[in-house]
């Protein structure tokens, strides 16, 4: 049994008793398992909320928009706790090439006032605020504490943790695995069998400090109005995007980018983040802002078709443990599926402690919930749209047809008579190589997904 | 025009790291000899796999994301042995 967590974890089986130190576990305290935790506390179950990092969000990195509805259930009138930066009320969606721009650029003020849309905020605010409210309706949380793996029963069931503490098996009714992106836990109970794996995006980020007033006026905002830009086209080719969102007096600028189609182009991540700070469009943005933190995290991004089981013997699996991040081109949420992930295993660990089978049988009411919910609803409705984004067409050829095609539109040639606009889209997907046949075939796909 | 990109030091700087003792991530130069795209000199976003000139590669853990992009992107058969750091210990962002 090694003492450390990894994907090279394996299981200990221990004599179970009925007996049990807690009714349940939940590895994580990111979203998913804070509100794992509180809604397995409010029901007056005892829980205990692991977390390896030194506090919540220590070791976790975002965007950082969270959209915060989900959270309707959770906390009444949660607007005027969540620790916000900046309310977003304009949002743009930017795709580019090393010269050229092409934004369409929405802003409603319906988004600066309660309920709200989406919100920026740091991981260390928002992480530690979740946590502080699992434990406030009587959850322990655990910092500094890896689980290192899963205890079992000599029939296979999980029956609680292994952890770094001296003394450190947990035992528990129930195990709420909300690890994150890299889910040794679920790969260890066997979640994963037969599921394609290696589904990662890795996101590297800057956060800029630059003074309130400059970042009201650069991105046209007031009070505490933010700005939430989504790239694309801005990865040299490789499949990923870019993003550039508000904070109040700091800007949180990065890239997400395919890990394995870096070394092919002889880049790193930091030098796409560079890239994009120089580009005409975004470099009047950012100038003179000083780096605060540089960091970087995986995303799951291969959506419904690489999502684990969610439900064993005593074993349930939530958020990007379970890749239910939504990260597809201008889309990047994970956190309002990991909240409502987290709530709903949560309430089924309490439905299964109620009539005292957690077994998978009795924790079946964790998938219904899920099904019946934005959760996997909004998964399987886009389970083709990470293909489609991250797609050669969507990555390289459509940004820049489109810039070409607006440049075509706007620039002036006389003596030239100008060109029809059907003339105009033809010349222009012919000079991209791009035929008809794809571009219906895409549309068709997109609106498959989104009608 | 020029363009003031700090020096990736400068990067790595500005992350707090409560550096444990044990390695938690440790690389097998045997594999590394052999291996032909060395992904993770690319993909590391905290450039930790430094190439050297006997064609191995020079590892140091101690400013490590514990983001798992290595392990992802590495092909070489146990090339690397890769495990969280323990409890408390190891990269503390901020913000995040
Ligand atoms: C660059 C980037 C940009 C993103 N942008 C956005 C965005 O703008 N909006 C959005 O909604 N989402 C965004 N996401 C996705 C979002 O961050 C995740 O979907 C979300 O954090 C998932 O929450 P979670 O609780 O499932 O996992 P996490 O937030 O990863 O939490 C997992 C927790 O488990 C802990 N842990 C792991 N293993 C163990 C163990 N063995 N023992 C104890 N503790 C352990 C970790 O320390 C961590 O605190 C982005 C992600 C990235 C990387
Ligand atoms: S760690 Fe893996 S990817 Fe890196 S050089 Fe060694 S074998 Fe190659
Ligand atoms: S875990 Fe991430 S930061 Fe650490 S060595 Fe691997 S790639 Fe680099």
């Amino acid at each position: 049994m090694p003492e450390h967590a990894g994907p090279g974890t394996t299981s200990t089986v221990v004599a179970a008793t009925p007996q049990r130190a807690v009714d349940v576990v939940v590895v994580g305290a990111g979203p998913a398992g804070s509100a794992a935790a509180l809604e397995v506390a409010r029901a007056g179950h005892s829980v205990v909320l692991l977390e390896r990092g030194p506090y919540p969000g220590s070791k976790n990195v975002y965007g950082g928009v969270v959209y915060g509805r989900v959270l309707d259930e959770l906390v009444p009138r949660w607007w005027e706790q969540m620790p916000v930066q900046r309310w977003v009320t304009r949002r743009s969606t930017m795709i580019m090439t090393p010269t050229q721009a092409l934004t369409v650029d929405f802003r409603t003020q319906a988004w600066a006032g309660p309920p709200y849309n989406g919100a920026t905020a740091h991981r260390s605010d928002l992480d530690g605020w979740l946590a502080g409210l699992a434990e406030k309706e009587g959850a322990v949380l655990v910092p500094s504490t890896v689980a290192t793996g899963l205890l079992r029963d000599t029939a296979g069931a999980i029956v609680g943790v292994r952890t770094d503490r001296p003394d450190g098996d947990l035992t528990a009714k129930v195990v709420i695995a909300c690890d994150g992106v890299n889910s040794f836990l679920a790969k260890e109970a066997g979640m994963f069998a037969g599921k394609p794996t290696g589904h990662v995006t890795l996101g590297v980020k800057e956060t800029l400090r630059l003074p309130r007033s400059v970042i009201d006026e650069r991105f046209g905002v007031a009070g505490q109005d933010g700005v939430d830009i989504e790239i694309l086209g801005c990865t040299r080719g490789i499949p990923g995007g870019g993003f550039v969102y508000t904070n109040l007096d700091s800007l949180s600028v990065g890239v997400v980018v395919d890990p394995h189609g870096l070394a092919g182009k002889r880049l790193r991540p930091e030098e796409l983040v560079a890239d994009l700070k120089r580009h005409p469009a975004i470099e009047p943005l950012v100038r003179g802002g000083e780096l605060l933190e540089y960091s970087a995290h995986l995303i799951p991004e291969g959506g419904y078709d690489t999502m684990p089981e969610l439900v064993g013997d005593g074993f349930l699996v939530a958020g990007d443990a379970a890749a239910m991040c939504l990260a597809a081109g201008i889309w990047l949420e994970g956190v309002n599926f990991a909240l409502g992930a987290g709530m709903y295993a949560g309430r089924a660990a309490v439905d299964a402690l109620k009539v005292g089978d957690t077994s998978k049988t009795g924790l079946a009411s964790y998938r219904r919930m899920l099904d019946e919910s934005f959760v996997l609803a909004d998964h399987r409705k886009l389970r083709r749209v990470p293909g489609l984004v991250l797609g050669q067409r969507m990555q390289e050829s459509y940004p820049a047809m489109l810039c070409d095609l607006a440049q075509g539109l706007f620039h002036v040639d006389n003596p030239q008579p100008k060109p029809g606009l059907l003339k105009l889209v033809r010349r222009t997907l012919k000079r991209h190589g791009i035929r008809t046949r794809d571009v219906v075939s895409d549309a068709l796909t997109g609106v498959r997904s989104f009608g | 025009m020029t363009y003031d990109q700090p020096a990736f030091d400068d990067h790595m700087s500005t992350v707090d790291f409560e550096v444990a003792r044990r390695p938690h991530i440790t690389v097998n130069n045997e594999v590394c000899r052999s291996c032909r795209t060395t992904d993770c000199v690319y993909a590391c976003p905290a450039k930790l796999f430094v190439p050297t000139s006997d064609g191995g590669i020079l590892f140091n853990y101690e400013q490590c994301f514990e983001c798992g992009t290595c392990y992802q992107v590495c092909s070489g058969q146990g090339a690397l042995s890769w495990t969280y750091p323990d409890g408390g210990h190891g990269v503390a962002f901020r913000k995040g």
